[in-house]
């Protein structure tokens, strides 16, 4: 008899509970675009909100509710993802060049000794490992005043294990391979070293390693590596793609055909090339 | 975490001198097995700096043996320390992370799990291996009245240690001694072990003085199980403790009372242990009283 | 005795110049005056390279409602206007002057007599301080005329002169007041009559009795010419000079949080600053010098110098003994407050107090461990902040928590990280956090 009870009783609520599920299920129905979820499935799903989203579902929801999603772009996933999503949807996907984190600093431990011609370290900073601390504390433990101080708060922010402080040198180096260009170490960096460049074609790239802003003497004396605004650079190049602004040169990105006559030219090295072969001797 | 350490002395000689030398051979297993846990799980787990050097897990050790009886299975030792260091601690993050005491963690599983060894308390000078408080209980619960307790218990072995229970605890005068002495090194506030201990008072003191006969005097409670050590030691941890004086102040209300509910009324003679591991799990939300702005 | 309700810390006072007298320290061979020795905008150079100056002469046009005159401290030539590195190393616009002679602005009365009478009115008094574009000498350097000008509808009942000094190792305010105590009274005078106020507190650590007993007897002297003068001896605990704390301490009023003291009919200078007004409205001197303590434990002689504006503050060291082989740290203003200094070549500002030489075993900052949560933090914050709570919110960039946590409150006394058996550095965080949740909040009130 118990027994009976028992499965009775279990079996009014069960059937009681389901009624109460239906109805809620019916009266609070959200009818929602099935397309978000698969296009959601489509997106990388690292929630970096590299995007200007706050997640990859409020991207899936603004890819499939704009009609023109070529201001969209999703860094992690690049043009690839973006292209499936494009034809998923049937829009027109925008378009845009790989990018890649680089670091413009190559002040390294190595190149800024102490008590030698180029003398560097000129006091020691023990505050907080925050390179926004150091920053806003004062002008750098070298003579230098624009380049990184390598407490590395981009190796904080980095959700993608793609940046990290070589202990060698001092300064963060990028892991291109893992580098989703979603901009969080140019963001997070209080002396705006980082920039986002295009990876080149096959990888190739070549760009300035140097941020200072300081007369060429002074960048002289503080690094041995520094941008000294000479313009030699400026001079010898074909596709006026090098320009030199407060005594810094910058390359564009975009005129740049990698001839890198400039790299040769640098009488400070500052110009760095990667990925092209190793030169034959 | 060297003063505490410090503080615990007289009480570990006291507890010598009353059990024997196994209890020196309990603090010593303790310690080491709650060093090496911590070791090898910052080494081979978390993977960081070694951490052992701030003491913290020899005083857990330390704490640890203190709540056990001089009896115990060294094997229950090692594991008694497993769970303290390994579940009670790392799992959290390690030292300041942690929201449970880590000594009364593990403590509380060998209570719970091995009840038999962690009760079976060895006779004093021919009296019974039991604790004044389970002494206690068992009368008043088989219809005795107080002084049937009282004619069992004296007062002055309370003071000095010489009756049943966990080791460390057994010693109010010299454990006394060393809270004065954390106080007076400033380690410890006077906030959490004058509230545990007042409120324990107060409210055995309301009870006794309403019905003196069916229960125990504050006085009685106050020297008995784990209350001096408990408020001294076990409360006051930094980690599980609220941030702000007014908090600990909460906090050991919250202690005392819960305490000696479970003496009175709960299934178990002592309550300190629980008391504590349940105020430590309301720590966070203490926590959130935010201090008094003018 | 009175003092502040809550929080606070014992440091060790080391102040061992307070038995030196204030030696003027002879002229530089030249002198870089910052343009921007203030809180506001930076003064606009008024001299160009080549100029010929004397002291006392006006070189930087203050730059709008809140900021300062500047004034040649010298006389010579000016070699150069640009930017130059200041203690921190970071550049700021500033005038270069060779020092030739030691020619003063005839306008300046130069003679030591006492001038206690005063006949202008308030008004005139606020415009005599700033020309002479004082600021708060304590350090704050916010320009004294805004101070002393309330905003409308607001209305100032008590001043509180600030003799605290509850810095460990300074000593420029406690030699100001035993060697200059007539002169102070006079300005702390002048400063009531500009703000209209009858009720004034002079607040002193009771480790100064000297000082204490001196400024009662010449109050209780100058009687005939002054106002009413209360000297309260306040508790030895930092951070009793804390504007916050000391009008706490004094009135028992709380100002309110983003408040300012006025809100509460309060207003606060520091004794420097009323040495300064009386010397710019009695002697019509603008500020072109103040009293530097210099000190540190290895230090051959720890002196209390009247330095001219712009001295470079290795000149400072070397005349008070040189820096000691194990110097490690050279910190402008206390150990507490002041800021390590990268660039010894900087100047002496109007807001420099002090310049502290610490050796390797003191200047160490030992290495970070685990927070344990012991809350000494929080029962030593003067402020009742959180501070161990704030650090982590800004490390973790929660800013909305850390506002609603209060931390635009914090006055950066450093007692929390000074108390840490952790070493954490709470105070380096809860500092970033506090410009990045007011940078949120300005925008915010500006949209």
């Amino acid at each position: 008899m118990t027994l009976l009870y028992t499965i009775l009783a279990l079996v009014v609520l069960g059937v009681f509970l389901a009624v109460v599920l239906f109805v809620v299920a019916r009266r609070f129905h959200v009818v929602e675009d099935p397309r978000i979820d698969q296009t959601e499935s489509l997106l990388p799903g690292a929630n970096c909100g590299a995007c200007g989203f706050p997640g990859c579902r409020a991207m899936a929801e603004a890819l499939v509710k704009e009609d023109d999603i070529s201001s969209l772009f999703c860094p992690v996933g690049g043009a690839d993802t973006m292209k499936s999503v494009a034809e998923f949807l049937g829009k027109a996907a925008a378009e845009r060049e790989p990018e890649v984190a680089v670091v413009r600093c190559a002040g390294s431990c190595a190149l800024r000794p102490d008590g030698t011609a180029v003398r560097a370290r000129l006091s020691t900073y023990d505050g907080a490992r925050s390179c926004a601390i150091e920053a806003s504390t004062y002008s750098g433990d070298t003579g230098c005043s624009f380049g990184c101080l390598g407490q590395g708060d981009c190796v904080v922010v980095c959700d993608f294990d793609a940046i990290h402080i070589n202990p060698a040198s001092g300064l963060p180096e990028v892991v291109e391979a893992n580098c989703t260009s979603c901009g969080k170490c140019v963001k997070a960096c209080p002396k705006a070293i980082i920039e986002l460049r295009r990876r080149g074609p096959k990888g190739r790239r070549v760009f300035v390693s140097c941020v200072s802003r300081d007369k060429g003497a002074v960048t002289r004396k503080a690094c041995a590596v520094g941008c000294i605004g000479c313009g030699k650079c400026v001079k010898v190049c074909e596709f006026e793609a090098i320009s030199l602004e407060n005594n810094l040169a910058y390359i564009d990105p975009v005129k740049c055909r990698l001839c890198r006559k400039c790299v040769s030219e640098c009488p400070q090295n500052t110009i760095i090339e990667v990925g092209f072969p190793a030169k034959k001797i | 975490m060297g003063d505490v350490l410090i503080a615990l002395a007289p009480a570990l000689a006291v507890s010598t001198w009353v059990f024997g030398a196994q209890v020196l051979a309990i603090t010593v297993v303790a310690v080491g097995a709650c060093v090496a846990f911590e070791w090898l799980i910052q080494r081979y787990l978390i993977k960081g700096p070694a951490t052992i050097g701030n003491l913290s897990a020899v005083v857990t050790g330390v704490l640890l043996a203190f709540n056990l009886p001089s009896s115990i299975p060294l094997w229950l030792v090692i594991l008694g320390a497993f769970v303290a260091i390994a579940i009670g601690k790392m799992t959290f993050g390690g030292l300041g992370k942690n929201p449970f005491n880590p000594a009364l963690v593990g403590r509380v599983f060998l209570l719970i799990a091995y009840p038999v060894q962690m009760t079976s308390f060895p006779s004093v000078d021919g009296s019974s291996g039991a604790t004044p408080l389970a002494l206690a209980k068992g009368v008043i619960k088989g219809g005795g009245s107080v002084s049937d307790v009282m004619s069992q218990v004296n007062f002055g072995d309370l003071f000095f240690g010489n009756h049943g229970g966990s080791f460390g605890e057994v010693a109010a005068l010299a454990l006394i001694l060393g809270g004065l002495y954390l106080l007076a090194r400033k380690v410890i506030t006077w906030h959490i072990p004058l509230a545990v201990l007042g409120t324990m008072a107060l409210f055995s003191a309301v009870l006794w003085f309403v019905a003196p006969d069916s229960y125990l005097s504050p006085a009685f409670h106050l020297l008995t199980g784990g209350a001096i050590l408990g408020a001294f030691f076990m409360a006051t941890d930094y980690s599980t403790s609220p941030m702000s004086r007014s908090g600990g102040l909460i906090f050991g209300v919250g202690i005392g009372l819960i305490t000696i509910v479970i003496r009175i009324w709960g299934a178990y003679p002592e309550g300190m242990s629980f008391a504590i591991l349940i105020m430590n799990s309301l720590v966070p939300l203490i926590n959130r009283i935010k201090p008094k702005r003018a | 005795m009175k003092t502040f309700p809550r929080g606070g810390i014992h440091p060790p006072s080391n102040k061992l110049s307070s038995g030196e007298a204030i030696l003027p320290l002879s002229l530089p061979a030249s002198v870089v005056v910052p343009l921007s020795q203030h809180i506001g905008a930076p003064a606009v150079a008024e001299v160009a390279k080549g100029d010929r100056v004397v002291v006392g002469q006006l070189i930087g046009k203050a730059g709008g409602f809140v900021s300062a005159s500047v004034h040649s401290p010298v006389s010579g030539t000016v070699t150069a206007v640009e930017p130059l590195a200041n203690g921190s190393g970071i550049k700021t616009p500033s005038v270069v002057i060779a020092v030739e002679g030691d020619e003063w602005l005839p306008s300046i009365d130069r003679s030591p007599e006492l001038v206690p009478e005063c006949r202008l009115e308030g008004p005139e008094i606020l415009s005599l301080i700033a020309d002479a574009g004082i600021v708060g000498m304590g350090g704050a350097t916010f320009p004294t005329q805004v101070k002393l000008s309330p905003p409308p509808g607001k209305k100032a009942e008590i001043l509180i002169i600030n003799g605290v000094e509850c810095e460990p190792y300074l000593t420029s305010d406690h030699r100001v007041m035993l060697e200059h105590p007539s002169q102070v009274l006079v300005g702390v005078g002048l400063i009531a009559r500009a703000l209209g106020v009858e009720k004034i507190f002079i607040g002193i650590e009771n480790n100064k009795p000297d000082a204490i007993e001196l400024l009662r007897k010449v109050a209780s002297e100058m009687v005939r010419v002054l106002p009413s003068i209360e000297i309260v001896p306040l508790k030895v605990r930092y951070p009793q000079g804390g504007e916050k704390q000391l009008i706490t301490a004094i009135t028992g009023r709380y100002v309110p949080s983003m408040g300012l003291p006025i809100d509460i009919g309060c207003v606060v200078q520091n004794v420097g600053t009323a040495l300064a007004v009386y010397e710019a409205v009695q002697k019509r001197k603008p500020l072109i010098e103040r009293v530097v303590t210099v000190t540190g434990k290895g230090l051959g002689q720890p002196s209390n110098f009247l330095a001219r504006i712009g001295t470079p503050v290795s000149a400072l060291i070397e005349a008070a003994g040189g820096l000691p082989s194990d110097a490690q740290k050279v910190i402008g203003g206390g150990p507490m407050m002041g800021r390590a200094m990268s660039n010894l070549d900087a100047p002496v500002t109007k807001g420099t107090s002090g310049i502290l030489v610490l050796g390797a075993s003191e200047a160490a900052r030992c290495a970070e461990t685990a927070c344990i949560k012991c809350g000494k933090c929080v029962t030593v914050c003067p402020m009742a902040l959180e501070p161990y709570l704030l650090s982590r919110l800004v490390q973790k960039q929660r800013w909305d928590e850390a506002e609603a946590g209060a931390i635009f409150d914090c006055i950066e006394c450093g007692s929390c990280a000074f108390t840490c058996p952790a070493r954490v550095p709470l105070l380096d965080w809860i500092r970033l956090g506090k410009t990045e949740v007011n940078k949120i909040i300005r925008s915010r009130l500006s949209c």
